[in-house]
C-alpha cells in the first residue's frame, strides 16, 4: 500500500442515535397521517372523548415534526418537540380518556415518549464526542505547476474541443 | 473468487464464493482485476435509490487488470496485456457508437426491452449496475467477464501505475466530459456543485481547457481545500450563500457555465427546495433530488451551458423551466462517452499534465470494501476516492 493513502479506518458504530431519530421521524409521519385522514378510528381505538378536528391538528403537527426531523442536519431540537408532543397527547388522553383500551393506548404513547427522551440525549452525546482531526489535502493538485501556471494546458498544441465522430459520415451515408 | 456484491439496500458483503466468469462469446475476455475504485454512483446502489437490483449482484464499474482468457474473435487484446475497462459496455459497431456516442450504445444492454420501456430508448450495458442497464456483474471483483472485449478496453502503456490510470474507466472522462461540453472559453467562469471524485476532475479539466476562473461549491472542507490545491475558488454552502458569493465572484452576472457533479441525491439543505424533496421522495412521490438543478439554472448567466454530468434516475419536480427558457440556457448531459476522450486524457497523464491519483485517499482491499462504502458515504476520515486492491 502507498504511503499517501490511508487504509480502512477503525470500524465505527453505525450512530444508533440518528438511526432511532430516523425512525422516529417515519413514526410521525405515519402517526400524523393516520390521525389526519381516521380521527375517528383513533379515537375509538384509544378510548378517547375528544373532536376530531382536534386529533387532526394533532395529525398535521405530528407530519410537521416527522419532516423537521427526517430533514434537519440536527434532529435533536425536532426531537425535543417530539417529546412535548408527547407530553401534550398524554394530557389530552388522560383528561378525555373513557372507553376501552385507554390504558393501553396511556402506556403505549408513554413507551414512546421514553424513547424519545433516550434519543434525545444519546444524540446530544454523539455530538459531544470528539471529532476526527481534518486529514489535509492541501497539497494535492495532481497538476505539475501551479494551477494559475495549468490555464489552458490542455490547449496548447492540441485540438480538444468536441471530438470528431469516428466514422458517422459513411454510417449516415449508408443509409 | 472473492467479490463484493449487493444483498440489499445498505448491505454491500465481500462474498468468498462467487463462481469464476467465464467465456460466454468469442468477443469476451477475462480480466484479473488489480484494482478498481467505489464510485458516487455505486452509492445510489448502496442507498437504495436505483431501481432493479437483484440479490447478490457484482458490485463496480471502475476496474482495471490483467488480460487472462480471450474470446476467439479478440485481435485487439494479448493475454497479459493490461488494460483499463470503460464503465459502458460499447459494442463498437451500431450507429451510436459509431458516431462516438458510446454511452447509448444500441447493443450492449442485454435488458434493452426494460431500458426501452423506461427511458424510451435504450443506453448502454454498464458494469456492476441496475438491470436495466443490463445487469453485468461488475469489477469489485478478482475476475471479471469484459463483453465486446475489442471495443472498450484501453491498452495501457508500460510505466503507469495502476493508480495513475485507473480513473480513465469512468471519473476522469466524467469530469472532462462535463467541462468539454461547456465549450470553455478563457473569459469563462465555471462554477462546480459538488467537490467529489468526479467534481475535482471537472475542476482541472475546467482549467486545463483554460476557463478564467472555477469555483467549487461544496460542505466538506477537505474536499473544499482539494479542489482550492487545483485551482478553484471553494464556497462552503453551509457557511456561506452561494448565491451571493457567486453573485460577489462574476460581478452579479452568475457564471456562464454550471455543472452538477452532485446528482440525484443533493445534500439536504434547510433551504425549503431542499426540504420539499426530501419528503416528496421519502413518500415515493419523487425519485431525485434536484436541488443542485434549480440552483444552477437559477445562478447562471443568461446564455449560459448547464452541463451534467451527475447521475439522476428518474423523476424530478418543481423545475425552474421558465427560467431554462427564457434565459436561454443551453443543457447537456449524459453518461460518459468514455472512449471518446481515453485517448488524448492517457496523452495528457503521459505527458505529465495531470496526475489523477492526487484524488485516492484510502486504498484498501476488498474485504475492506464493505466499510469504506460506508465511510465513503458518510464522507468519513476525509473519505474522498477509495481504490480496492483485489
Amino acid at each position: 500500500m502507498n504511503d499517501l493513502y490511508h487504509s480502512v479506518p477503525a470500524r465505527r458504530d453505525p450512530a444508533p442515535a440518528d438511526t432511532l431519530a430516523q425512525t422516529l421521524g417515519w413514526f410521525s409521519i405515519g402517526l400524523g397521517l393516520a390521525e389526519a385522514l381516521m380521527p375517528g378510528t383513533l379515537l375509538r381505538a384509544t378510548g378517547t372523548k375528544s373532536s376530531k378536528s382536534m386529533i387532526r391538528a394533532y395529525g398535521v403537527r405530528e407530519i410537521a415534526n416527522g419532516i423537521g426531523i427526517l430533514s434537519a442536519k440536527d434532529p435533536t431540537p425536532w426531537i425535543w418537540a417530539r417529546v412535548a408532543g408527547d407530553a401534550l397527547d398524554i394530557t389530552t388522553m388522560a383528561s378525555r380518556s373513557g372507553g376501552a383500551g385507554a390504558g393501553v393506548a396511556l402506556a403505549a404513547v408513554a413507551g414512546v415518549t421514553a424513547l424519545d427522551i433516550i434519543c434525545a440525549q444519546n444524540l446530544r452525546t454523539e455530538q459531544e464526542r470528539p471529532r476526527q482531526p481534518m486529514r489535509d489535502y492541501s497539497m494535492r493538485s495532481g497538476l505539475p505547476r501551479p494551477p494559475e501556471q495549468m490555464r489552458g494546458a490542455a490547449l496548447r498544441g492540441a485540438t480538444l474541443r468536441e471530438p470528431a465522430l469516428v466514422d458517422a459520415t459513411p454510417a449516415l451515408s449508408a443509409r | 473468487m472473492k467479490a463484493l456484491r449487493w444483498h440489499g439496500k445498505k448491505d454491500i458483503r465481500c462474498d468468498y464464493d462467487v463462481p469464476d466468469p467465464i467465456i460466454e462469446d468469442a468477443r469476451d475476455a477475462i480480466i484479473k482485476v488489480t484494482s478498481c475504485a467505489i464510485c458516487g454512483s455505486d452509492l445510489h446502489l448502496y442507498d437504495g435509490f436505483m431501481p432493479g437490483m437483484k440479490h447478490g449482484d457484482i458490485m463496480g464499474h471502475e476496474f482495471m487488470g490483467e488480460v487472462v482468457e480471450l474470446g476467439g474473435d479478440v485481435r485487439k487484446l494479448r493475454v497479459g496485456e493490461r488494460v483499463v475497462v470503460p464503465f459502458t459496455i460499447t459494442c463498437g459497431e451500431c450507429e451510436q457508437c459509431r458516431r462516438g456516442n458510446f454511452s447509448v450504445c444500441e447493443r450492449s444492454n442485454r435488458n434493452k426491452n426494460i431500458a426501452d420501456k423506461v427511458f424510451g430508448h435504450t443506453t448502454a450495458g454498464l458494469y456492476g449496475y441496475t438491470h436495466l442497464t443490463g445487469g453485468y456483474a461488475g469489477g469489485q471483483a478478482e475476475y471479471v467477464r469484459v463483453p465486446y472485449a475489442d471495443s472498450g478496453p484501453v491498452q495501457i502503456p508500460d510505466g503507469l501505475s495502476d493508480e495513475q490510470v485507473l480513473f480513465l474507466g469512468d471519473i476522469f472522462p466524467t469530469g472532462w466530459q462535463a467541462a468539454v461540453q461547456c465549450d470553455i472559453e478563457p473569459t469563462d467562469t465555471v462554477a462546480v456543485w459538488g467537490a467529489g471524485p468526479v467534481g475535482q476532475f471537472t475542476m482541472r479539466s475546467a482549467l486545463l481547457l483554460g476557463a478564467k476562473q472555477v469555483i467549487a461549491i461544496d460542505r466538506v472542507p477537505e474536499r473544499l481545500d482539494m479542489a482550492q490545491a487545483g485551482g478553484a475558488i471553494p464556497i462552503n454552502f453551509e457557511e456561506e450563500s452561494v448565491l451571493e458569493s457567486l453573485a460577489e465572484l462574476t460581478g452579479g452576472k452568475g457564471p456562464e457555465k454550471c455543472i452538477d457533479a452532485v446528482g440525484m441525491e443533493a445534500h439536504v439543505t434547510r433551504s425549503i427546495d431542499s426540504i420539499y424533496d426530501r419528503a416528496k421522495q421519502a413518500v415515493m412521490l419523487e425519485s431525485d433530488r434536484p436541488h443542485v438543478l434549480r440552483e444552477m439554472m437559477y445562478v447562471c448567466r443568461p446564455a449560459g451551458t448547464l452541463s451534467i454530468p451527475g447521475v439522476y434516475g428518474g423523476l424530478v419536480d418543481k423545475i425552474p423551466f421558465g427560467a431554462l427558457m427564457n434565459k436561454g440556457l443551453t443543457v447537456r448531459t449524459g453518461q460518459t462517452h468514455v472512449n471518446r476522450w481515453t485517448g488524448e486524457l492517457l496523452n495528457l497523464i503521459q505527458d505529465g499534465q495531470i496526475d489523477p491519483s492526487f484524488v485516492i485517499t484510502h486504498e484498501v482491499g476488498l474485504d475492506d470494501g464493505p466499510d469504506m462504502y460506508q465511510t465513503f458515504r458518510d464522507k468519513d476520515d476525509g473519505c474522498v476516492k477509495v481504490v480496492l486492491k483485489p
